[in-house]
């Protein structure tokens, strides 16, 4: 089997969930080939045939170009399966190429059992086998799914690829995430806040809580969206990510974006009144009860020890 | 200006799920049904449109049985013009590509300048059928966006990408967008427009009539996950709950030392 991984490359530097790509292919035991938008000067670790398109030229975003010059790589490369992170690059590119080759798309494989594609759905509470029916398909990973080599090493043989496709996008820079704010990394214990907390003014009790263990508050992404706390405070992919010694994840349901960014924290307690709720899978303690009851009088315990 | 805007119905993602009878999806009896959030802040979005200009028309489309049309009618009470309910009982069988493919015959030669989608939904989420959309129509497409602004037929949108960090995209009309949570504050339908969206014209075509593609690939089966964590999981009385609670963390972290 032939994989052709499809890595990813931003503001100079390339990015670690390439690395989930080639642990990928080594786990199926398959050979594959690298394609980059990037630099010669940064060139991934990695053992094989990099196909690299100069970012300078190109672009670090701009589909239609990227598009053409994957779909040359996969004219030449015939691979069984082309390979993406599911992340705002894999999941924009990986549909136009499933379209133009036409063939089978899995979105979000968190694992391959006898050759089949497994993917989550409904909020990770269940899971689907997804059975492709082309022979060629294309992938697009879950990160985290399929592990990280710790140290990559090697030098890959670079083919240097062009295109003369034109553009119909332009990319005009990034904006960094806001300045100032907590940086969450370094607190020993937080207490994060979820829509379960149902409206803004319970957020004050989540606070409360924070305070009494010494620790900071955060919060999951639907909280932000619906403004009822800064964003400086959100744990997820597009957040913040930590691992302090304790983290309280009060009527956080757990999709896979908050989940990625808290996992590795030391103990996890969640207090939810959905057991099924997919934060259970990797919290240390559930506590099932209403937390608008349990926290405060969990505060108050504390506050009296 | 034509706009379309496209939304599925999906289950409340809180529900207890079952199973259907041949674990292949989930079982739809007895699950509270709402628009997938995504979708809330693509209407929100095409409807923000149709008031910045002039002479807009703004078409909502959804594939599914025909529960769906409560859904269609609140986008309408927020701001839609017209329904177009593509009725399919059998909507949870389609791949992304066939689902994409009924929107594309839909949308061709109807000349809509504008197409907004959620960036996925909340219960299968391939967030892929924007993308195919657009790209079976020949328009570009700007994925996952946080924010939009249109002038002059240009389109500055801003993605979202991993870390906190947003990428500026300009294109030209007409063009599709992919709508990620956060990137407006969806309204809710006042009651007058509640009534006036009864009026509305909302259309009912059968998917037989658009559906001329296959499928690539099949959900074969569908299941519970493997509880792996093995974390303790404590019920009753609160102040019980507390007491336990305060035990274990002094057992096992030294966060109240």
């Amino acid at each position: 089997m032939k994989i052709l991984l499809v890595a990813e490359y931003r503001d100079g530097e390339l990015l670690n969930n390439s690395y989930e790509l080639v642990a990928f292919a080594g786990q199926l035991g398959a050979d594959s080939a690298m394609f980059l938008v990037g630099s010669e000067g940064v060139l991934p670790a990695y053992n094989g045939t990099l196909y690299l398109a100069d970012v300078d030229k190109y672009g670090e975003f701009n589909p239609a170009v990227h598009k053409q010059l994957l779909l040359d790589v996969i004219a030449k490369e015939q691979p069984d399966m082309v390979v993406f992170a599911h992340s705002s690059y894999g999941w924009d590119l990986a549909p136009r190429i499933s379209l133009a080759l036409n063939v089978a798309h899995v979105s979000e494989v968190i694992d391959i059992v006898d050759g089949v594609p497994v993917v989550p759905a409904c909020n990770s509470k269940l899971r689907c086998d997804v059975k492709a029916k082309t022979a060629q398909m294309v992938l697009t990973l879950q990160g985290g799914a399929f592990g990280l080599e710790d140290h990559p090493t090697g030098n890959p043989t670079v083919v240097p690829i062009n295109t003369e496709t034109a553009s119909e996008m332009e990319f005009c820079g990034y904006e960094e995430a806001e300045p100032g704010g907590v940086d969450l990394s370094k607190a020993e214990v937080i207490v994060s806040a979820g829509r379960g907390i149902g409206k803004p003014e319970n957020m004050e009790m989540i606070e409360e809580l924070a305070k009494a263990l010494k620790g900071e508050y955060g919060t999951s992404r639907p909280v932000v969206d619906s403004e009822w706390a800064d964003h400086t405070r959100q744990v997820g992919t597009t957040g913040q990510t930590v691992s302090p010694k304790l983290y309280v994840a009060c009527g956080i349901s757990g999709a896979i974006q908050h989940l990625a960014g808290m996992k590795k924290s030391e103990f996890i307690v969640a207090i939810n009144t959905d057991r099924d709720a997919p934060i259970g899978e990797v919290a240390d303690v559930l506590i099932v009860a209403d937390l608008k009851e349990f926290v405060p009088a969990m505060t108050e315990k504390i506050n009296n020890l | 200006m034509k706009i379309l805007v496209c939304i599925k119905q999906v289950p409340d993602m809180e529900s207890r799920f079952k199973l259907n009878s041949e674990s292949k999806w989930y079982e739809e009896a007895d699950l509270a049904w709402r628009m997938n959030e995504y979708d809330e802040y693509a209407v929100e979005q095409a409807v923000q449109l149709k008031d910045q200009v002039d002479d807009a028309d703004l078409t909502v489309l959804s594939i599914g049985p025909d529960r769906v049309r409560e859904m269609m009618k609140k986008a309408l009470a927020m701001g839609c013009d017209r329904g177009a309910h593509i009725a399919d009982d059998d909507y949870f069988k389609k791949d992304p590509y066939e689902i994409a493919s009924v929107i594309a015959e839909v949308a061709k030669d109807k000349g809509f300048y504008m197409i907004c989608t959620g960036m996925q939904s909340q219960d299968r989420g391939s967030a892929q059928v924007g993308v195919l959309v657009a790209e079976m129509l020949g328009l570009p497409s700007i994925t996952t966006i946080v924010g939009f602004a249109f002038e002059g037929g240009q389109i500055t949108a801003k993605r979202e990408l991993e870390g906190g960090i947003k990428s500026i995209i300009k294109t030209r009309a007409p063009a599709l967008v992919t709508c990620q949570l956060g990137l407006n504050t969806p309204r809710y339908p006042t009651l007058p427009n509640i009534m006036k969206a009864k009026r509305k014209e909302l259309l009912s075509i059968p998917i037989s009539e658009l559906l001329k593609v296959e499928s690539k690939q099949e959900t074969v089966r569908m299941y519970f996950p493997e509880k792996k964590g093995g974390g303790l999981v404590l019920e009753g009385d609160v102040a019980d709950l507390t007491d336990q609670l305060i035990k274990i963390l002094k057992d096992k972290t030294a966060v109240l030392a």
